[in-house]
């Protein structure tokens, strides 16, 4: 019951990512308009890209997980779909999480499977690349997850984004820092392994308590 | 006759302020309950807090089976065609009811399975709506004025679909200001009156 609630919503998310077409392409445009410009900017050295690599790839995937957030939840309250979690025998909680998920598949994926192309643009060391798109894997759900609640927290204000950007950028600063900290550690040579430990405990940290804060978030707006 | 609902001096308040008088009521299967009352006297609030949408402020609200709610916002995917939206419900409630043609068929909707649902006017979302109630089955229905914006073959519609849900052992509240429904059940009437600033 609760995984066919859930498998349905992340379906209906999906299909219609599909059928808004251009939104679900931005993630992509985000990294490579990114990667392309910025050499522009700083100068196409190697030594230059290569040592900024992580980090652009990085902000590229925070970017583009941050412009999805607005339209989480407030497109189900406005329509009436949202107060109808509440109804059914799924918890909202199971709910938050599947609508995190396909959050997750729409803007992180696309950019972790073509990080490593844009990194072999950036010069960055071939040996860095399984850390990279592993800092990605354990790092964007918890852009994803600290997004929702502040998404879910910003429902109720008629323009959240300023409030949701400055309620989201203080809580993600840590996942940035370990994730581009693993990549640079793996690109001098050195083991990944101290940052991708932190980096699975804040994943940990964020998968346990967000659903419950943003259920109990979104049931304040509903009231 | 099985225990649906009941509420035992549940009241909604915002801001401090309680938007009804404590209510008390029971609904047993086979039974009907209308809410009455002006505009602005919480029948909405109170059929989103039987539903489970809203938390009682004091008393308690104990249902006994899944409801289903059916409010003024559409509940519906506007992207989406008729006939996705209803497969969702299926899947989504977890129901066995009508096939989703056959549902759209019985709501005067038959042949617009692939329509966006945005595209629908006001009446058909409603129709739309009265579909879903047949493609996942609850045995408590909750209805939010569900002659809003109906013609008058599409009134008649929701009075047969109520006799047919309260014939099978199905249980109804519904709020209705104009209409009111027109079936052989004795309805259970809660009258709210205007309570706080507004009175």
């Amino acid at each position: 019951m609760i995984v066919s609630s859930m498998s349905a919503l992340i379906a209906r998310d999906l299909r219609l990512a599909v059928r808004h077409g251009g939104e679900s392409l931005m993630p992509l445009i985000f990294l490579f308009s990114v990667i392309i410009l910025i050499p522009l900017g700083v100068g196409p050295g190697p030594n230059l890209l290569s040592a900024i690599a992580p980090g652009m790839i990085w902000v590229a995937a925070l970017l583009s997980s941050l412009l999805a957030l607005e339209n989480l939840f407030r497109p189900d309250l406005d329509d009436g779909t949202l107060e109808q979690w509440w109804i059914g025998q799924c918890p909202a909680g199971a709910l938050v999480v599947a609508r995190l998920f396909s959050h997750w598949l729409i803007t992180a994926v696309p950019v972790i499977v073509f990080a490593p192309l844009a990194a072999q643009m950036l010069y960055l060391p071939a040996e860095a690349l399984p850390v990279l798109v592993l800092s990605l894997l354990i790092g964007t759900p918890v852009l994803s997850l600290v997004g929702g609640l502040a998404a879910a927290l910003t429902l109720g204000t008629n323009r959240g984004s300023v409030l949701l950007s400055i309620l989201v950028f203080p809580l993600i600063v840590p996942v940035l820092i370990f994730a581009t900290g693993a990549v640079s550690a793996a690109a001098d040579g050195m083991s990944a392994s101290a940052h991708l430990g932190l980096l699975a405990s804040l994943l940990i940290l964020a998968i346990t308590l967000v659903p419950l804060a943003t259920s109990a978030a979104l049931r304040l707006n509903i009231e | 006759m099985s225990r649906m609902l009941e509420t035992h001096q549940a009241s909604f308040a915002r801001n401090g302020e309680a938007v009804f008088a404590p209510v008390d009521l029971a609904l047993d299967s086979g039974q009907a309950l209308i809410v009455l009352g002006p505009n602005g006297c919480g029948k909405t609030t109170l059929l989103r807090m039987l539903a489970g949408i809203l938390r009682p402020w004091q008393g308690q609200v104990v249902r006994h089976c899944q409801p289903a709610f059916l409010g003024h916002l559409p509940a519906f995917k506007g992207d989406l065609s008729c006939r996705e939206n209803l497969a969702f419900q299926r899947r989504f409630h977890g129901g066995a009811g009508l096939e989703e043609n056959r549902a759209l068929a019985r709501v005067g909707l038959a042949g617009l399975g692939l329509r966006p649902a945005r595209t629908l006017s006001a009446g058909q979302k409603r129709r739309l709506g009265l579909a879903g109630l047949l493609i996942a089955p609850r045995p408590l229905w909750l209805l939010d004025e569900p002659y809003a914006s109906l013609d008058d073959s599409g009134c008649e519609l929701v009075d047969r679909l109520l006799s047919e849900h309260l014939t099978a052992g199905g249980a109804v509240a519904l709020s209705a200001h104009q209409r009111k429904p027109v079936i052989e059940v004795e309805m259970i009437r809660v009258e709210l009156a205007v309570t706080g600033e507004a009175a």
